[in-house]
């Protein structure tokens, strides 16, 4: 199906008026493992995904003749790459397994097929980053498309290096970086002019992602809750191998197999369902270009403050109001640009090592990516959903935040292309 | 010296490398948001439009706002090298014009130690074969 214009990515965007119309109710997962190892069919990415549907479905308290729309991202991985391109080509196997479909990637199309959802009438395999894909169900339950949707979001790993590009040649866009070698380098070059215009240093990113891992070891879905329960120390940060200039490994997320399902529906329905609403407030999208070639702190810093005030214009909140405040953080390298477009709890531009430094832990005033984030989950990114749904469920377990839980801001993905949702316990 | 990785031109861009082979430093302009564009795209990133955009011949000067350091590269064909550097220069008549350069007559690569990169430091464009017949701009700190 082709993309609707759905996106609240225009300013003034105003307060959208889909806002306490759609509730997230429930949320399911797969195992999480690092690889499929491209031959066991029950540990593939379609049947991680049916894992996690029918785990939403039952946390929802409802079957999938309930559902009458499947969103989702289909590409396997979470910036759409299709994981094919470094598989095949090689044989399938017998149905369902006879095409890319169920084992690459998933598509809502697929999903119903295996799954006997009877009553669908709107899928949309968009393919955009979980945030978009909440705020593209948000909207069509509040534009009467659907009533009760499953947002789908499997992300595939497979073996060998991730992302590896072996060409010695370059093509199309990625002439201008892969010519002169740059890849990765971007996000610590961003880092270090950041590092350079407030006086700081990659070190003092230590706190943040010790504190993130601490967190995700109290997610049972988190690869290392299930696969490295050990501690992880500053000294270990510390000492991690680097990968270019201020980006060191442990600020890259680990790339995991993994699937995960949201159930939203209609305020109205939400009433009947098992769990507690959560009501989306407001979902606002953006997509930035750089001036020129390179990214740097002075395009990152405009795009994150236009995409914060813009999610504050869309949902009438102020910083004040965040509870839970979920930014992005594979790389890690990138949260303190959220924190401080955002300026939850008063932190300004520069400000988020000292930040850092103070009480980030969950049972204290400032618990930063309660969930652990990617840092402390894998490179899942559905943390930054079901962390804010629990604790604004009060189901978030020994993560369950101290303080007040009524208001989350969940913020994703790149400075260059964001979607942030805003949920409430309260219809608004 | 052979390149790791070679560019292939597409439509939109095979005049910036036709001017390379030539020894010319060029980038996009567009007349109606009097702004200049690099990397080249098929519209004004400002307008959107391409019916004011034409070429414009740059003086190749551009002053070094930043690096990079490469240690474990996603490009394979650059694993040989590592480490090896990445510089950002800025167009001298146009900062917000930037481009990736390695340096690699001054800094080389297979790096022992960090190098002590002169940012703000005032580099010319130079013209290296990256495969026959296939010219690429790099930037040469002036001494």
């Amino acid at each position: 199906m082709a993309r609707e214009n759905w996106e609240r990515n225009h300013d003034p965007v105003g307060i959208w008026n889909g806002r306490g119309k759609a509730a997230l109710i429930a949320r399911g997962h797969s195992p999480t493992d690092r690889r499929w190892d491209g031959e066991t069919l029950e540990k593939s990415l379609g049947a991680y995904m049916m894992i996690a549907v029918q785990n939403a479905l039952d946390d929802a308290g409802i079957t999938v003749d309930d559902v009458d729309g499947i969103i989702g991202s289909a590409g396997g991985q979470p910036n759409g790459a299709p994981l094919s391109d470094v598989w095949g080509p090689r044989d399938y196997f017998d149905p369902p397994y006879d095409s890319e479909d169920g084992l690459t990637h998933v598509t809502g199309q697929w999903l119903r097929q295996q799954m006997g959802f009877k009553n669908i009438k709107y899928i949309n395999n968009h393919g955009d980053p979980i945030w978009n894909l909440i705020g593209q169900a948000a909207q069509a339950i509040a534009d009467g498309r659907a009533e009760t949707v499953v947002v789908t979001y499997p992300n595939g790993n497979l073996p060998g290096r991730y992302h590896q590009d072996p060409s010695n040649e370059a093509r199309g866009g990625a002439v201008w970086p892969n010519t002169w070698g740059w890849g990765l380098s971007g996000q610590g070059f961003t880092f270090n002019q950041y590092c350079q215009k407030y006086g700081t240093n990659h070190d003092r990113m230590a706190p943040f992602v010790v504190q993130e891992r601490k967190n995700g070891l109290l997610w049972e879905h988190s690869y290392y809750a299930q696969h490295e329960p050990g501690e992880f120390t500053e000294e270990d940060y510390l000492n991690g191998r680097m990968i270019a200039r201020d980006l060191s490994i442990f600020d890259c997320d680990r790339p995991v197999l993994a699937a995960a399902a949201y159930v939203m529906t209609t305020a109205e329905k939400a009433k009947d369902m098992k769990q507690t609403p959560v009501y989306i407030w407001d979902h606002t999208e953006s997509l930035f270009s750089p001036r020129s070639l390179v990214q740097t702190i002075d395009d990152t810093e405009e795009w994150t403050d236009i995409q914060a005030q813009r999610s504050y214009n869309g949902s009438g909140i102020t910083a004040d109001d965040i509870d839970v405040f979920a930014p992005y953080d594979g790389f890690a390298v990138f949260t303190q640009y959220y924190i401080e477009a955002w300026g939850w709890r008063g932190v300004k531009r520069g400000e988020s090592h000292d930040f850092y430094a103070g009480d980030i832990s969950l049972k204290g005033p400032n618990p930063l990516n309660s969930g652990g984030g990617n840092m402390g989950t894998g490179r899942m990114r559905t943390v930054f959903i079901t962390d804010p749904l629990e604790q604004l469920q009060n189901r978030a377990g020994e993560r369950q935040i101290t303080g007040r839980a009524e208001i989350a801001v969940s913020h994703g993905v790149l400075p260059i292309t964001a979607g942030t949702v805003v949920m409430s316990t309260n219809p608004g | 010296m052979a390149r790791p990785i070679v560019p292939v031109p597409d439509p939109v861009s095979q005049p910036f490398w036709d001017a390379c082979n030539e020894g010319k430093l060029i980038v996009q302009y567009c007349s109606i948001c009097d702004r200049r564009q690099y990397p080249p795209e098929a519209t004004c990133r400002d307008c959107g439009f391409d019916f004011h955009l034409s070429w414009q011949e740059t003086s190749g000067r551009a002053k070094i706002v930043g690096y990079s350091i490469t240690y474990d590269s996603r490009l394979v064909q650059w694993h040989p090298l590592q480490p090896f550097l990445n510089v950002i220069v800025a167009l001298e008549e146009d900062p917000v014009i930037n481009f990736h350069t390695n340096l690699i007559d001054d800094f080389g690569t297979n790096l022992t130690e960090e190098p002590d990169i002169p940012i703000g430091a005032t580099c010319e464009v130079q013209f290296v074969e990256a495969a026959p017949g296939r010219m690429i701009p790099e930037w040469k700190i002036v001494k």
